[in-house]
């Protein structure tokens, strides 16, 4: 009867169920070649059982640690630096009642956002590069030093890092804006009655009103510690900074695409998805025990 | 800034404001700046770009970048690419989407709450490059536009979106009135919840647009062919690879100083006339993103 009833729902739905399935679902099921030997003839059905043996080959490898440790440094200062700036922003474009003014810096601040990783990385070469380069040449200038930035192992997660705050930080700071919208304008009215300044008003109004959202999206953000974006890290990687910007992204690109080592690369690219998963359920639970706010 | 007050505004409230003014004027600097930059740096005599000589205003004007590029017919193949997988891949993201989304909105649809489910499953799992690659492989997607087209055409965050909208906009109660009329989905769906939704379909055409248009990473892992390359691949080789003037002195810019100054030239203008689609297209859209990100942000 109710199919009767809804048969038109289902046909508006059934494409994007069947795209989801062949696209998203079924290369679930070929995870199952990181425990098995690729077999070109059955494909993701895999061939002969090897266990956890592409796991220890991984693990066992010598650029193991090294891979560990560059994409959690990455992933990590980008959280931590990434992640407080579009607050930051957010809470001063707040202060800004100026209604043109306010529209124009959003415009500005969004823009950079629709730029893509390419163009991004070349707007990086061609503004850092140390002879040519505005950016490059200023900094030679200040530090009295010929440092190419592009190409150092200690400059690559700073200009990784800081580029992506410029990029996105405006962009990420629209979801703030609209939580901030939502505060009653009586709570600063009564806030100025009680005598608080607009420091007081941000400390005690505007971040608490942010608190729910903060905890949705860092818990999100969490869930992807392991999984920074291959494009920008590939991109930006040469030979001088492999040492630091070899990521298991891009290793798994590496091995599995270029080099055709499919079951040893599906296994490095399941365990990253396995710690991603680790730390977005453990980031689920600390949440959901001490504020109540979960993603389920 | 504001006046509204009747008493006397305290020392500590000017500077806090001062503060502010000074921090929304460099924060317009830092983002506005570079990329005014560009747009000076693309038009001007590179001798004094690169000697630090322009920084306020073009200087030795010079549109040698723009006509290389204008020459360069591996940007036009990029370019034309694009525009085929951006508008066909947007339109079957768009026809996927959004009946979908109008399906999940409907409360009587029993089905709603485990498909939701479904969907939102993969945002947090998915069976990684490896396996994905291979079924491209199988399924013959790759090293051909279709790749670009069919696979992923649902994004679940633009069909929480939708969705989210949908619900807010088209209470029960609308449907079943309708339907009493002897109104059906499909008719519901095609005279009522799409002209009353055309701002949050515009806002999610947009950002399937968007995606389209700055996607490299199909291009690099699927696609062989150069005829196919989209203008990302062609744009990675000119600013990252320096693979700048296709015709004639080879590739790689390597006779010295001399070329790598209308190198970077060219590299200015490309970075102009590839971003320039989305950047006048995004104002007219912008005053949609704020409410559209609103929406999909209320259940998570």
């Amino acid at each position: 009867m109710e199919l009767k009833r809804d048969y038109q729902l289902w046909i508006m739905i059934i494409p994007a169920i069947v795209v989801v399935i062949i696209f998203n679902y079924i290369p679930m099921y070929g995870i199952q070649l990181a425990f098995r030997d690729y077999d070109f003839s059955r494909g993701l059905a895999g061939g002969a059982w090897r266990g956890l043996h592409y796991f220890s080959q991984f693990i066992n490898n010598y650029q193991f640690w090294d891979l560990m440790r560059n994409t959690v440094i990455i992933s990590i200062t980008t959280i931590v630096l990434g992640f407080p700036a579009p607050i930051i922003l957010a809470l001063i474009l707040n202060q800004v009642k100026w209604f043109r003014t306010k529209k124009l810096l959003q415009t500005i601040v969004y823009m950079p956002h629709f730029i893509s990783i390419v163009v991004m990385v070349g707007l990086l070469n061609v503004l850092l590069s140390p002879n040519t380069g505005i950016l490059g040449q200023l900094i030679s200038k200040l530090g009295d030093t010929d440092i190419n930035l592009l190409a150092s192992t200690n400059s690559f997660v700073p200009v990784f890092v800081i580029s992506d705050i410029w990029q996105h930080a405006g962009w990420n700071s629209i979801i703030y804006l609209a939580a901030l919208s939502t505060v009653s304008p009586s709570l600063y009215d009564a806030a100025k009655i009680d005598g608080a300044n607009k420091w007081k008003m941000i400390l005690h109004i505007d971040i608490p009103a942010l608190v729910p959202t903060i905890i949705i999206l860092f818990i999100l953000s969490m869930g992807n510690v392991l999984g920074t974006g291959f494009e920008k890290v590939f991109l930006m990687q040469n030979s001088l900074n492999l040492p630091v910007s070899e990521v298991i992204s891009t290793y798994v690109y590496k091995i599995g695409i270029l080099s055709n080592q499919f079951s040893y690369s599906s296994a490095i690219g399941l365990f990253n998805t396995v710690i991603n998963f680790f730390f977005l359920v453990t980031m689920n639970w600390i949440s959901k025990r001490n504020s109540d706010i979960s993603l389920w | 800034m504001q006046a509204t007050t009747n008493h006397k505004r305290s020392t500590g409230e000017i500077l806090f404001d001062i503060s502010i003014i000074i921090l929304c004027v460099l924060i317009f600097l830092i983002v506005a700046y570079p990329l005014y930059f560009v747009i000076i740096a693309s038009v001007s005599d590179q001798t004094l770009v690169s000697t630090g000589k322009v920084t306020l205003f073009p200087r030795g004007i010079s549109f040698f970048g723009y006509e290389q590029i204008f020459q360069d017919m591996r940007i036009w193949i990029g370019y034309k690419n694009t525009i085929i997988y951006t508008v066909l891949g947007t339109l079957f993201n768009l026809l996927l989407t959004i009946p979908a989304a109008y399906t999940l909105s409907r409360p009587e649809f029993r089905a709603r709450r485990f498909l939701m489910f479904f969907f939102v499953f993969t945002l947090f799992f998915n069976g990684g490059l490896i396996p994905t690659y291979i079924l491209m492989k199988d399924l013959s997607l790759t090293n051909s536009m279709w790749v670009f087209i069919l696979p992923f055409a649902v994004n679940v965050f633009n069909l929480i979106i939708a969705r989210t909208f949908f619900e807010a906009s088209l209470p029960k109660e609308i449907y079943e009135s309708a339907a009493l009329d002897g109104c059906t989905h499909f008719k519901f769906f095609f005279y009522i919840a799409i002209p009353l939704s055309k701002s949050v379909i515009s806002v999610i055409a947009l950002y399937y647009l968007v995606a389209h248009w700055n996607d490299f990473f199909t291009g690099l892992i699927y696609i062989h062919s150069n005829d196919l390359q989209p203008l990302q691949i062609i744009l990675r080789d000119i600013l990252l690879s320096n693979q700048v003037f296709s015709q004639g002195g080879g590739s790689g810019g390597s006779a010295g100083g001399y070329a790598q100054q209308f190198a970077d030239q060219v590299k200015y203008g490309v970075i102009i006339v590839s971003t320039l689609p989305i950047l006048i297209v995004y104002p007219f859209i912008q005053k949609y993103f704020e409410k559209g990100v609103m929406i999909g942000s209320i259940k998570g």
